[in-house]
């Protein structure tokens, strides 16, 4: 990853000095293309550190691009994406996880998959124990802790793949879908775990197409359309007075549902 | 817990691999020979009583003549046991060899089916049978890999006056060894030329037997060389030479004609320093 | 056929001395030049997975054609490189079982080095941007990968082991067949059927598949014992 790309606005921060380490992050006139087409194109906001963010909008809008190129997986063809840190190292990008909307979970154990996390994100030995009951603790799945991580349902899955990116301790966590096949119970669980990892100081960043979610959890919504930034506003004054027609007809299309 | 498969198996054949080889004879001399010997179990009786004389491990590289003379000529090897004494010859005059001396000899047979197609069961004059098998385009197998046997078949062929080609009708090449050479012609009905320790030693000859033999020019020579160790720095040539003398003393000869297989004596000592 | 079946019969129940030794060391130099194999392979195979560099493809080819190179062909290259007369001739290997190790491990390497780039690729299709965003490096990331492809590997390293110890021509050429020394069972299927000791010949090489048969065997109980999801 060049770091050239990605310019720093900070560079004499250390993340040591910074309680709210990669936050805030702003993307500024993020463009993206692909094959020809522009997916995303003047792309800019603000992650604001303890505001829950959701990013909502149709199929196609670019919203689990955003994520990926805040996790620094893409890198963007024009505009700056710029954290609190300075540019976006193996450290930085440690400091940010994500949970995809199909978890990818190793062929091993629940708990072979939380070791395995907390090996990787370099938590000190002697800490592992102790993180390890918690985490599996706070997914409920200590039970299970020995079964395949691939024979567990989809809500089990995807409460072991967020605490598994809470082994990272992140700052910022970016959330794509986690409940978009899960029924109400699953959903719940879920959003209890997003408020959990709240209250352990992440930022947390939600795509989701389930306004009511929005409404119970969101702070901010981005509202993508096309690849453009129509709307960035606190929930509130998006659900009741959207200011753009796709907005409007988006939350009207999900009521008609 | 799940852990470690690969490793532990990697582990394992690595263990499994390192422990040292089956026999590790401080002495031990490197043999290319020809396959006659060794497959006729000449040397499997010889060798241990030379080893219990000498102490000396001779392990033994058993391929064709031909293969024989170039493995040596790489210096790939002690002591050369062959049999083609133009080749013997010329490999000792280009320096791979310090001397060639005659130890022993027996003598080639044409062998074919019992059904004997070209009429030549009882002969004795190989020249007027080989022109006979060519006549009647009887089946024949040549081993076709520049052996000792190749090179006296071709000898053979010349001085019948014939220089019959492999173009896929009676005259077809193996391009193998003796025995797999054996084991073509009995499943191809066809003649071939070996030698009488092969044949005799030979546990799959169906009904095949010996047609043509007792000529003068079957006889088959074998020769001992040390190769040259001026040439080949590494040959171990004390340990060579010492194997040498044992063959050509006494000792080694009556060992040599004592040998029997089926109650027959296969190689005649024959033993005449060169020097 | 009759023949043989009693032959391997008398040679497994009577188990002489020297059928053991040729057993031995058969496993010995297979097993070795497959560990050896694996060490090389499986790095290589890892790489050529993950890593993007120009001649990938063309290595990537290659390493699938040398699945194809004939055990002769890697007799011969090992016997000029260890003769005498070739350059690594002053280590004297030339006739013993760690020549015919290092030819076995030059015909067992593509294999391994082609099959596990394959599975691991899969793999890494599915694991990289979940391990990406997890912060690893390459290395790392290959590490994760190889664990978790370990079951499928291990069949990948049976195929190698299946080529090696069926192989005969490049250990005849580099071991020379000596009786006690370098006389594995397919150069003593190879001596005994140049004797025309056909019965023997098939007796041994029922042995050999027993051999691999058990070998097999005892990989597959082991891949099921790890492949069973354990309860608490």
């Amino acid at each position: 990853m060049s770091d050239a790309l990605i310019t720093p606005r900070s560079r004499s921060l250390a993340p040591a000095n910074r309680p709210d380490g990669v936050l805030p992050v702003a993307l500024d006139g993020v463009r993206y293309r692909a094959d020809g087409a522009t997916l995303l194109d003047q792309v800019t906001f603000r992650l604001r550190p303890g505001r829950l963010t959701t990013i909502m909008g149709a199929n196609g809008a670019g919203k689990t691009l955003c994520l990926r190129l805040i996790q620094g997986l893409l890198r963007p063809d024009d505009g700056q994406i710029t954290y609190a840190t300075g540019p976006l190292n193996e450290a930085g990008r440690r400091r940010i996880a994500t949970v995809f909307q199909r978890p990818v979970l190793l062929r091993r154990s629940v708990i072979g998959n939380l070791r395995h996390a907390l090996r990787v994100y370099g938590i000190p030995r002697g800490d592992r124990a102790e993180m390890l009951a918690d985490l599996l603790h706070l997914a409920d799945l200590t039970a299970l802790a020995h079964r395949s991580a691939r024979v567990l349902s989809a809500g089990e899955q995807q409460r072991l793949s967020i605490v598994r990116a809470l082994a990272a301790e992140p700052d910022l966590l970016l959330l794509d879908e986690p409940t978009a096949n899960l029924d109400p119970y699953a959903t719940r669980l879920i959003e209890t775990l997003i408020r959990a990892a709240e209250a352990r100081g992440a930022t947390v960043v939600l795509v989701t197409h389930d306004v009511g979610q929005a409404r119970r959890l969101a702070d901010d919504v981005i509202f993508l359309n096309r690849g453009r930034v129509l709307e960035q506003s606190p929930a509130q004054e998006f659900f009741d007075t959207p200011a753009s027609d796709a907005a409007a007809a988006y939350l009207a299309g999900r009521l008609l549902l | 817990m799940l852990a470690r498969t690969l490793m532990t198996l990697m582990l394992l054949f690595a263990a499994v691999g390192i422990s040292g080889p089956a026999t590790a004879a401080d002495r031990f001399i490197i043999l290319q020979s020809t396959t006659s010997t060794e497959n006729s179990g000449l040397y499997a009786d010889l060798l241990p009583r030379f080893e219990a004389d000498s102490g000396i491990e001779v392990r033994v590289v058993a391929v064709g003549t031909g293969q024989a003379l170039r493995n040596a000529g790489n210096g790939d090897g002690d002591v050369l046991i062959v049999h083609a004494r133009a080749a013997e010859d010329a490999f000792v005059a280009a320096g791979h060899g310090v001397a060639r001396h005659d130890l022993m000899a027996n003598d080639f047979v044409i062998v074919g089916p019992a059904s004997d197609p070209a009429g030549i069961n009882g002969m004795s004059d190989t020249a007027a049978a080989l022109r006979k098998l060519a006549q009647a385009h009887a089946a024949f197998v040549s081993r076709g890999d520049d052996s000792g046997t190749h090179k006296k078949e071709q000898a053979l062929w010349r001085a019948a006056g014939l220089e019959p080609q492999a173009d896929g009708d009676w005259y077809r090449e193996a391009g193998t060894g003796m025995g797999a050479t054996l084991n073509i012609a009995i499943g191809m009905d066809a003649y071939t030329l070996t030698d009488r320790a092969t044949w005799i030693s030979f546990g799959n000859k169906l009904d095949h037997r010996v047609v043509v033999e007792g000529d003068a020019a079957l006889q088959n020579p074998y020769g001992v060389i040390l190769v040259n160790p001026e040439t080949h720095p590494g040959v171990r040539a004390r340990d060579g030479q010492i194997f040498i003398d044992w063959l050509l003393s006494p000792k080694g000869q009556a060992a040599i004609s004592g040998f029997r297989v089926h109650g027959q004596q296969l190689f005649f000592p024959n033993a005449r320093r060169t020097n | 056929m009759g023949d043989a079946i009693t032959e391997a019969l008398r040679l497994v129940a009577f188990g002489d001395a020297a059928l053991w030794e040729i057993v031995s060391l058969s496993l010995r130099v297979s097993l070795t030049a497959v560990a050896l194999a694996c060490l090389i392979g499986l790095p290589l195979g890892a790489l050529l997975a993950i890593a993007r560099f120009p001649g990938r493809g063309v290595l990537i080819v290659a390493t699938n054609a040398l699945m194809g190179l004939p055990p002769v062909l890697a007799g011969l290259l090992v016997y000029l490189l260890l003769s005498r007369a070739g350059p690594l001739g002053p280590l004297e290997l030339l006739y013993t079982p760690t020549a015919m190790v290092v030819a076995q491990t030059v015909l067992v390497t593509p294999i391994v080095a082609a099959l596990s780039r394959q599975v691991i690729e899969d793999l890494h299709q599915e694991y990289d941007e979940q391990l990406r965003s997890m912060g690893m490096r390459t290395w790392g990331a290959v590490m994760t990968l190889l664990y978790d492809a370990r079951l499928s590997l291990l069949t990948v390293a049976l195929a190698g082991f299946g080529r090696a110890a069926a192989e005969v021509g490049a250990v005849m050429m580099v071991g020379g067949n000596i009786n006690h020394v370098t006389r594995v069972m397919t150069t003593t299927i190879a001596l005994e059927t140049s004797k025309g000791n056909l019965a023997m010949a098939v007796g041994l090489g029922l042995v050999l598949m027993l051999i691999a048969l058990v070998v097999n065997g005892a990989v597959m109980g082991l891949r099921s014992a790890q492949a069973v999801p354990r309860h608490v």
